[in-house]
């Protein structure tokens, strides 16, 4: 399965998701921020990071890049566009996905494990995953889901809310919410379920040593499906 | 405006400073060159309080590539792998603005590190604060953490270890001390000495504005009342330049463009032009107008004082000039050439067509005051004699509860929570542990780094305290199965006019340089930071030892967390119980005289190099090593972190249940040891004629010692990991 993921100025991850990529076999290569088009892939990939700054919002400079409509229009084919911590609030600005990224309840960054409950198994990312639950990371900022009432009705009505942030049993409440997401929402898909966003790290756990494994199987599971 | 020895005053130097300026220059040095003179005169760059006495550290080792006096120290690790580190102070501009002036004290440190050709692979910070009850305790503290959290997290470089302290001592004068270590190959290292006549000079990074002017002269003296106007002389991060500015110089690096390169900290432009061309032992002439400004009008005086952030300066091949442009283009970063070597050993300032300054560098630099400052030797205080009975009306949990509590000793998870500890993918012992580990990416090698200091010994007993935090140091890389190769060093201290502050500093680096001999565990780079006083009252000495080792197989490492139920733990090395500085004289006996425990090189080596035995043969499953807080504090720890009890044995001879448990006797680690191996542990303690004492077994889910303790998990954990939370959230 051939992979990109692109570098914004100030993306950070771009590296972690690259080995992580390599690791479970994917052919990755790496796309710079200014370049017209995107070398023929099944995945791309929009890392974590600070890109340009985050100045102005998160995201939303790096949605109005050079790159950005060869991600557009890949995604609107029904390619698999996949968007990690800021690559997520990148896809909410281009209008990708619904919503929008607020700064976290307790303002501060915050930078640890989570739990996570996969909502929806009918996608090319999550079909026949083993578990239910995934331990994962994150680190930021504005991690805070929100979008309006509508658009939330909508996302559960077609079932578009991917994972959500929950205890180690799978309870989603407030306790297991680390920075005030509506509906302790974590990812969610565009209509199609081709584009994924989502705010933890995947690349952060793909090994025992590192904060644990589970990432390692959101990304085999991606290539079986893909198979 | 004339030059007179009142303006000269104003700039911080001393009036017989200005009159050797003007007896060397022969001549009154005009307001840019007084500038030049305080900016490169000061304390803070010029360290002439402090030279005399660094010059004897130990700073050299079978490892060490690079000692003191470039931008950061350098160490082999194997394979052409070498590991470049510093630790540096950015105490003055937090007390101030503590976002910012944190944030520049990590941006700062980190292009120490990038300067030499190093990719930044780990961050750490030591960070005092005055009294929980001080009303500026709160703010500061949350605005340094912000701020080191704001540019470390936005750079992308994990945080993986850290101190927080409290002390009345530095409630008008915080400390914030930022570390960073980078990996480097070791063949492709940069420098910072200029060589070859006619090189163009080379301004790249952001643009010079009026921020952080005498930025360096504010950190070369104390506070007063009216410290608010100061705030603009701290400077303003941004973190994201400094990424771009990160990987264009890392991507420059890759050829043979680049003959010097140094960063502009400090008094800026100012001190890395003259620094380059004193170890070239060259002339630099800089057309200032050429010098890409934010502002307009920017005067040469502002030009060469500003301390605008994440800018650098280059000494260029020739000819490499369209190619190194490129790359600055791609990083939209500004390129410049403001100027070239010159034979003239000068540095020649043009502006508008004109000369504004020349002044012979070796006035600058080697010239620059010396000063052997009188000092007061401390003495060792008298041994306390505590009543023991009156430790019969404190119950042993209790006391450990409180100590678990204290601000000194507690968990500090809110302020390690706001640091990115992951990013990188490669590290694999996260802030909490006695050192943070990060993988050698892309190897089986790990390093690991702890940062260390103990106000409170080197108050009592600055000789002892200097020796002690090395020892600490070296014992913490050590219980994460760390070999320790070598240190960095941030000494904060006082007022080094008066006595006894000169003295404190003197001893402690006599300290710092006998157990870094004697431990093989040499000095590779530091700072200085002095006055750090307000309104007469200085800061308890306080030097921060930062150390790196090594673990040539990550699978080797070790944590604390108690693993399986059944095995043994072991106390390695002796308790005497020494309680005089111990934190359970200060909190429950509120008895703060006393001698530090002595520190004994033999052992601690002895002991250290028995511990890396054990866990290089696979012997010890978990290790802790006993500091603040004793024996049932360190083995608290572990219990927490592994969820798992502890059933403590009766007690051995006649030492007294409360010295044995909260001394803080030196030297010894907690291990815990799988049955299977036990004989061979044994074997080996005895080989190196290592004291060690059956503490207990890994036992359910509580600490337990006779009917003195039965505390659960769950009320160690409220102990232990709620103050700090509780108290920003109050």
């Amino acid at each position: 399965m051939r992979s990109s993921v692109i570098i914004f100025p100030g993306s950070n991850c771009d590296r972690d998701m690259d080995v992580a990529l390599k690791k479970f076999g994917f052919k990755n290569q790496m796309v710079w921020h200014n370049d017209q088009s995107i070398p023929k892939s099944d995945l791309i990939v929009l890392p974590g990071g600070f890109s340009y700054g985050d100045y102005l919002r998160c995201g939303s400079i790096a949605s109005k890049s050079k790159i950005i409509k060869s991600v557009i229009d890949f995604a609107n084919s029904g390619g698999l566009v996949l968007g990690i911590c800021n690559g997520f609030q990148i896809l909410t600005e281009t209008g990708l996905l619904n919503g929008i990224l607020q700064q976290n309840k307790f303002l501060n960054f915050i930078c640890c494990n989570v739990f996570v409950k996969v909502k929806d198994k009918q996608n090319k990312y999550f079909k026949d995953l083993k578990k239910d639950v995934l331990e994962l990371h994150i680190a930021h900022n504005e991690g805070n889901y929100f979008c309006s009432d509508d658009e939330l009705k909508s996302l559960e009505d077609n079932n578009q809310i991917a994972v959500t942030y929950c205890g180690k049993d799978g309870s989603e409440n407030e306790t297991t919410n680390p920075n005030g997401a509506i509906k302790n929402i974590a990812g969610i898909f565009n209509k199609n379920k081709n584009v994924l966003g989502m705010m933890p790290h995947p690349e952060r756990m793909i090994d025992k040593y590192l904060s644990g494994e589970d990432g390692s199987l959101f990304f085999k599971n991606i290539l079986d499906n893909f198979k | 405006m004339e030059v007179t020895e009142a303006v000269a005053i104003d700039h911080g130097l001393k009036k017989e400073e200005f009159s050797k300026i003007c007896e060397l220059l022969k001549r009154t040095p005009n307001l840019t060159e007084l500038a030049i003179f305080s900016a490169m005169w000061n304390e803070h760059c010029s360290y002439k309080s402090s030279r005399k006495h660094l010059k004897k550290m130990h700073t050299k080792g079978k490892q060490v590539i690079q000692g003191p006096g470039e931008n950061a120290g350098v160490i082999d690790i194997g394979d052409d792998d070498a590991i470049v580190f510093k630790i540096e102070s950015h105490n003055h501009p937090s007390f101030i603005e503590p976002y910012q002036g944190a944030a520049t004290g990590v941006g700062g440190i980190m292009r120490d590190v990038f300067t030499m050709g190093a990719r930044p692979i780990a961050n750490l910070n030591s960070i005092h604060f005055g009294s929980p009850q001080h009303k500026k305790t709160r703010n500061l503290l949350r605005g340094v953490v912000k701020g080191i959290g704001g540019y470390g997290n936005c750079i992308g470089v994990p945080t993986i270890a850290g101190q927080t302290t409290f002390d009345e001592s530095y409630n008008g004068n915080i400390l914030v001390n930022a570390m960073t270590l980078g990996l480097v190959n070791k063949n492709k290292i940069f420098y910072s000495k200029a060589a070859g006549l006619n090189k163009p000079v080379i301004y790249v990074g952001s643009k010079t504005g009026r921020d952080g002017i005498h930025g360096a002269s504010m950190a070369s003296a104390t506070f007063d009342d009216k410290i608010e106007e100061k705030k603009p002389t701290v400077q303003v991060g941004d973190p994201f330049t400094e990424k771009l500015l990160l990987e264009a110089c890392l991507e420059l690096m890759a050829d043979n463009s680049i003959i010097a390169i140094q960063d502009m900290g400090a008094a800026g432009l100012t001190s890395s032009s003259v620094e380059m061309a004193s170890k070239g032992n060259l002339g630099i002439e800089l057309n200032l107008n050429k010098v890409p400004c934010r502002e307009e009008k920017m005067t040469p005086y502002e030009i060469m004082l500003s301390e605008s952030q994440e800018r650098m300066l280059i000494v260029l091949e020739k000819g490499k000039e369209e190619h190194a442009k490129k790359i600055f283009d791609k990083w939209n970063l500004d390129f410049a050439i403001i100027g070239k070597t010159t034979n003239s050993k000068k540095i020649e300032l043009i502006f508008n067509n004109k000369k504004v300054a020349e002044i012979p560098i070796d006035l600058l630099a080697e010239n620059a005051p010396i000063y052997d400052r009188p000092w007061k030797k401390t003495k060792l205080p008298q041994k306390l004699k505590f009543d023991k009975d009156e430790f019969k009306s404190l119950k042993l949990s209790d006391c450990l509860k409180k100590i678990l509590s204290n601000s000194n000793v507690s968990d500090k998870k809110w302020i390690w929570d706001q640091y990115d500890h992951t990013v990188m993918g490669d590290t694999i012992q996260k802030p909490g542990g006695d050192a943070g580990v990060v993988r050698v990416h892309g190897t089986n090698k790990a390093v690991a780094a702890s940062v260390d200091s103990s106000a409170l010994y080197c108050f009592s007993h600055p000789l002892t305290g200097g020796k002690q935090i090395v020892c600490e140091s070296y014992r913490n890389l050590i219980s994460v199965g760390a070999k320790p190769i070598a240190i960095t060093n941030c000494l904060n201290f006082g007022n080094p006019e008066k006595e006894k502050n000169m003295g404190e500093f003197v001893e402690c680096v006599e300290g710092i340089t006998e157990a870094s001999k004697y431990l093989d565990f040499p000095v590779v780079s530091g700072n200085v930071s002095f006055y750090n006083e307000t309104k007469d009252k200085g800061i308890k000495p306080t030097p921060t030892i930062g150390g790196v080792g090594l673990i040539p197989d990550y699978q080797q490492m070790l944590t604390m967390d108690f693993k399986t139920e059944g095995n043994l733990v072991y106390v390695i090395g002796k308790t005497d119980g020494h309680l005089d500085q111990s934190i359970f004289a200060r909190e429950l006996l509120n008895e703060k005289k006393g001698p530090p425990p002595t520190v004994n090189l033999f052992n601690e080596k002895n002991i250290g190099e028995t511990v890396l035995d054990l866990s290089r043969k696979k012997l010890i499953v978990s290790c802790h090593d006993v500091s603040i807080g004793g024996i049932l504090t360190a083995v608290s720890k572990m219990c927490i972190k592994g969820k798992k009890g502890i059933k403590i044995n009766s007690l051995k001879g006649l030492i007294n249940k409360y010295e044995y448990f909260f001394g803080e006797d030196q030297a010894r680690y907690i291990v815990e040891i799988p049955e299977v191996s036990l004989k061979r542990v044994k074997e080996i303690l005895n080989k190196y004629s290592v004291h060690f004492d059956e503490l207990g077994t890994v036992n359910g889910q509580s600490i337990a010692y006779k009917d003195d303790i039965n505390l659960s998990i769950e009320e160690l954990e409220d102990a232990y990991k709620y103050w700090l939370k509780k108290y920003m959230d109050s």
